[in-house]
């Protein structure tokens, strides 16, 4: 039992911190650590950035232009990324379609499509949720009938995608889709489906959230033409690409490095604000909540250590251990975002001037930021279903 | 990084587990706890062959110089049974602070009979009205011709009626300090009693108890780093019995889950007692991984307040994950759940006790805040 890491490790923690430091953009770092949101161009500035330097897609096969790292590496990277203050690139493309690609896709979607997504050149979202199919994605109604002509086959796609996170940045974007509704399980007539964001009959609508920001999309396709080349798998078979997705979620650690970051940035925080002309930092009330929350962060860290010295060991995917991990790490998440918004009292409220008068303070963005992160343990799979995931996979209930 | 226990770590647990499979069953354990002594002989002797007696002394001293890390399967798999043979105060307490406060001689003297387990040792520290207070205040020790004078009286100490002898702290002209005292000492007290838990403790009164000079144990004044080390090692200790105990909980609530019936299904297909059981399995996770950081960090840490800081971390955690789990494992149970004759019960008890031993959450939170 040995909690360090090796030394080859820690000179590889020090090779990323030390790059980053270098090469992080100051202008995105800082928009990352004030918490505000980032512009298409901030993303594919970094991807392009990341990818100069070979690290844009260090999980991917090397053949594909993956670094080879371990799975101890690539935590490391994430978390240190966290730390750092650096985006995460939008797991849409880079972990998300290219792993379904590198499983299910023909030689021509992989020549295709890898070397665009790795370096930056398309930017990749997601078309899963709709407005009847949220938890319950299977209830998903989005036509795509196959028509054959002389030219070739192609779909023409008819419905609605929900929630498609940075969907106005998309180039691209993958979907599932009903291509039989007459399956007699509902999960048997769907496919993976990949749609050029330009093609006529596709409109993106923001969706504005309670924090003012624009992050989420709904998507509409309105008689869209889809070349049957960019179907992934079998037709119908697209539910099983959904599930190998599902099942191949990264134990990233991204979340426990930016966590850090933030608790240290809290903490400061509490030591400048004064209460009672002391710093509410020694205020005991307080402090028992900043302490509780740096605990459970602590257990969150040495689970996700002890999930991935399993994982090394085994071989084997992490299962349900990544359903904890999540549950235990948006929690976390919302409550530093709860006590960064109470930490600054009154000063929370100001959002946004009214005139020509500037509020760009810090502290005008930590309650939207609080309200923006109730997200956290709704997507990805809520909370409430990754205890179901949990009770059904790992307890047998 | 390496989570996995060594294959002699996981052996002594296997065959500890293995042993208290067979002689350490629920109606066992019941005798046991029933006895006079409340503390079985055999069990007693059959724990030492095992070596568990013997791991934790350093090497110099006969032992096997090993650590909390070396003895955390073992104590996990204590928890798991209930056990009430009282391992930890011998060897975490009282075989502890032997090796780190006593003098060569007296290591020399004192550790083979901790090693084989005759010499029980129990530390009896705690003083009425100070709750979790490690220093020594109302106990005094007054030095005279050839020796001391101990006066004052400790309260709830564990195993003290079944012990040979006590480690006491005591407040000397230059601070703290201790003394081994004979249970059966003229002017020493015992006042026995039975844990809510099944184990013994007993409440000492110390009159006028004339000691030799070599009853002090090391350099007068000195002592209280050596309580302070030796408080952190049993609760990382605990922190490993407490893992075993809820691991055991969480097995015999989803086994209820997965068998009782009502409504003509099993209850463990309703989504609200899943979602229940599911954040009990995630605690656990989360305890575990603490008292893993807690038997590391005794083990090696770079400073005392680092070690402090890592067994507070563990034990505010510990805390809360045992009365989550105790408290949703008898509701979940139901009626059942309250039941003496149910082992789910005495888990229950077990760790509501555990939550509280060597200082609460609140406790703990207040001194891991304080070393920030």
């Amino acid at each position: 039992m040995d909690l360090s890491y090796s030394s080859e490790e820690l000179a590889f923690r020090t090779e990323v911190r030390d790059w980053l430091m270098a090469n992080l953009p100051a202008d995105i770092r800082d928009k990352v650590v004030s918490y505000r949101h980032l512009s298409k161009d901030d993303y594919l500035r970094w991807h392009k950035i990341l990818a100069a330097k070979g690290w844009a897609v260090p999980h991917w096969p090397q053949e594909w232009g993956g670094t080879g790292w371990n799975i101890t590496q690539r935590y490391i990277y994430d978390e240190e990324f966290g730390i750092a203050g650096a985006p995460m690139l939008p797991p849409f493309g880079p972990a998300m379609c290219a792993s379904v690609l590198l499983r299910f896709g023909t030689p021509e979607q992989k020549a295709r499509f890898l070397p665009r997504i790795r370096d930056g050149d398309d930017f990749w979202v997601q078309g899963y949720s709709e407005p009847g199919a949220g938890s319950d994605l299977a209830a998903l109604k989005t036509r795509a009938e196959r028509v054959s002509t002389s030219s070739g086959d192609h779909y023409v796609v008819n419905g609605q995608k929900i929630w498609t996170t940075l969907g106005h940045y998309g180039d691209w974007i993958f979907c599932l889709v009903r291509t039989d509704s007459s399956a007699e399980k509902r999960q048997e007539g769907i496919s993976f489906l990949l749609m050029d964001m330009t093609t006529p009959g596709i409109t993106v609508r923001p969706l504005i959230l309670m924090d003012g920001g624009h992050e989420v999309n709904e998507v509409f396709f309105d008689d869209v033409k889809v070349p049957a080349e960019n179907l992934v798998f079998e037709e119908n078979k697209g539910w099983t690409v959904a599930k190998y997705l599902l099942g191949h979620e990264r134990m990233g650690s991204g979340s426990v490095g930016a966590s850090k970051r933030e608790l240290a940035a809290l903490r400061a925080l509490a030591a400048r604000e004064l209460k009672n002309g002391r710093p509410l930092l020694d205020d005991p009330r307080f402090r028992d909540r900043l302490s509780r929350t740096e605990i459970e962060l602590q257990a969150l860290e040495i689970t996700s250590m002890r999930f991935l010295d399993k994982m090394r060991r085994s071989g084997q995917p992490p299962g349900a251990d990544v359903s904890m991990l999540k549950i235990r790490g948006t929690e976390v998440q919302q409550a530093i975002t709860e006590l960064m918004m109470q930490a600054v009292g009154p000063m929370a409220q100001p959002f946004k001037a009214v005139d020509a008068g500037q509020i760009d303070h810090v502290t005008s963005r930590l309650a939207p930021r609080y309200f923006n992160f109730r997200k956290a343990s709704i997507y990805a799979g809520s909370n409430e279903i990754q205890r179901n995931i949990i009770a059904k996979m790992s307890l047998g209930l | 990084m390496n989570f996995e226990y060594s294959d002699e770590q996981q052996q002594l647990a296997d065959s500890l587990g293995k042993y208290l499979v067979g002689h350490y069953d629920f109606e066992q354990r019941k005798a046991i706890v029933d006895s006079a002594s409340g503390c079985s002989e055999t069990v007693w002797a059959d724990l030492a062959a095992m070596g568990l007696t013997a791991i934790a002394v350093p090497e110099a001293d006969g032992g096997f110089g090993g650590g909390a890390l070396d003895l955390m399967a073992a104590m996990e798999a204590c928890g798991q049974a209930l056990v009430v043979e009282p391992l930890l105060d011998h060897v975490g307490l009282g075989g502890r602070l032997v090796g780190s406060a006593g003098s060569a001689l007296q290591r020399s003297v004192l550790m083979p009979g901790v090693i084989d387990g005759s010499r029980r040792l129990s530390f009896a520290y705690l003083e009425p009205g100070r709750r979790y207070e490690t220093a020594p205040l109302t106990t005094t020790a007054q030095p005279r011709a050839g020796g001391w004078v101990l006066d004052g009286s400790k309260c709830v100490v564990f195993g003290a009626s079944q012990a040979q002898q006590l480690l006491v702290s005591a407040h000397t002209a230059d601070g703290a300090s201790l003394f081994i005292v004979d249970t059966t000492a003229t002017g020493v007290t015992l006042n026995p009693s039975r844990t809510v838990d099944g184990q013994r403790v007993a409440d000492v009164r110390f009159d006028e108890v004339a000691l030799g000079a070599d009853a002090l144990l090391g350099v007068a004044g000195t002592a209280q780093p050596h309580i302070d080390e030796a408080v952190d090692f049993a609760t990382a200790l605990l922190c490993a019995e407490a893992v075993g105990a809820m691991k055991d909980a969480n097995d015999a609530t989803l086994a209820y889950l997965k068998t009782r019936k009502q409504f003509g299904v099993v209850i463990g297909s309703f989504q609200v007692l899943q979602h229940r059981i599911v954040e009990c399995v995630i605690a656990a996770e989360q305890a575990r991984s603490m008292a893993i950081l807690a038997a590391s960090k005794v083990d090696q840490a770079g400073s005392p307040a680092e070690r402090a800081r890592a067994v507070s971390a563990a034990k505010v955690k510990i805390a809360d994950a045992a009365r989550q789990i105790s408290q949703e494992a008898v509701q979940l149970h139901g009626g059942m759940g309250m039941s003496e004759e149910l082992k789910i019960s005495h888990t229950f008890r077990r760790l509501t006790m555990i939550a509280q031993r060597f200082g609460d959450a609140d406790h703990h939170l207040e001194r891991y805040a304080s070393l920030g």
